[in-house]
């Protein structure tokens, strides 16, 4: 994994920092020039997967959410969201579409599927009681200018 | 996130403004479900005209407000959604339960 530039940046799981850190993927990310349709496919995926941090990992506490992103040769965007909260006892279910844990919420349990549709890969490792870590990749598209 | 609530003859209109996440879905799912409650309109319409950035928890907002106001007699709409937005939306099979152009 050849990384061109990267910055890490960590914030308290409040919802508040949903935006936030859409904002600082925005930012990074304009020096890859992106589509408007590419930037609004990872916008919306971070904010899934910080969202599932704060809703989800630290459900009833507080904790840190730390964002990674990396900009790779060949225009390939990896993206890294790590909590350390109650993690997830079945992966295989919570990416079910519709599958949600917080109905309260109105969650709708969609979480996963707009990642898995709007990136190229995804991946999610989580272990009870230690924390989940999801890592995205999508390459972007060459165009002019 | 801003919301203004217009009524009618024919219903009411509910202009959204700003970006639709977790934290915002909170306070607009309460103002909403007030003025549902208290009016009752024959019909909602949630003008997405000035929606900057939806994710799934939009999802949630749509049906929710669906569920609440067609227990109250009316139905919901939800007008001048952008492109991307429809593609968060088509992911949930919503558009089969609200009209959604």
């Amino acid at each position: 994994m050849e990384v061109l530039n990267e910055i890490k940046f960590t914030m308290p799981s409040l919802s508040v920092n949903e935006a936030t850190a859409r904002a600082v993927v925005s930012s990074f990310l304009i020096q890859a020039d992106p589509t408007v349709e590419e930037l609004s496919d990872i916008r919306t995926a971070v904010s899934e997967a910080v969202t599932n941090a704060v809703v989800h990992g630290y459900r009833n506490s507080k904790g840190s959410v730390e964002l990674t992103v990396k900009l790779l040769k060949d225009r390939e965007i990896y993206i890294r969201i790590k909590d350390k909260g109650c993690g997830i006892s079945d992966i295989k279910q919570a990416m079910e579409p519709l599958f949600t844990t917080a109905p309260e919420e109105e969650r709708s349990g969609l979480g996963f599927s707009v990642m898995e549709s709007f990136m190229d890969k995804l991946k999610v490792k989580s272990a009870v009681g230690k924390g989940t870590t999801v890592v995205m990749r999508k390459r972007l598209s060459l165009h002019e200018n | 996130m801003k919301m203004e609530i217009k009524t009618g003859s024919g219903g009411a209109t509910a202009l959204l403004s700003g970006e639709i996440d977790h934290h915002n879905a909170k306070e607009l799912r309460s103002q909403l479900d007030k003025f549902i409650i208290s009016v009752q309109p024959a019909l909602l319409v949630m003008d997405f005209k000035n929606i900057t950035f939806m994710d799934s928890s939009g999802i949630g907002l749509i049906m929710g407000r669906s569920k609440l106001i067609r227990e109250c007699g009316g139905c919901l709409e939800v007008r001048n959604t952008q492109p991307y937005i429809r593609r968060v939306l088509r992911l949930s099979g919503i558009e089969r339960i609200v009209k959604i152009t």
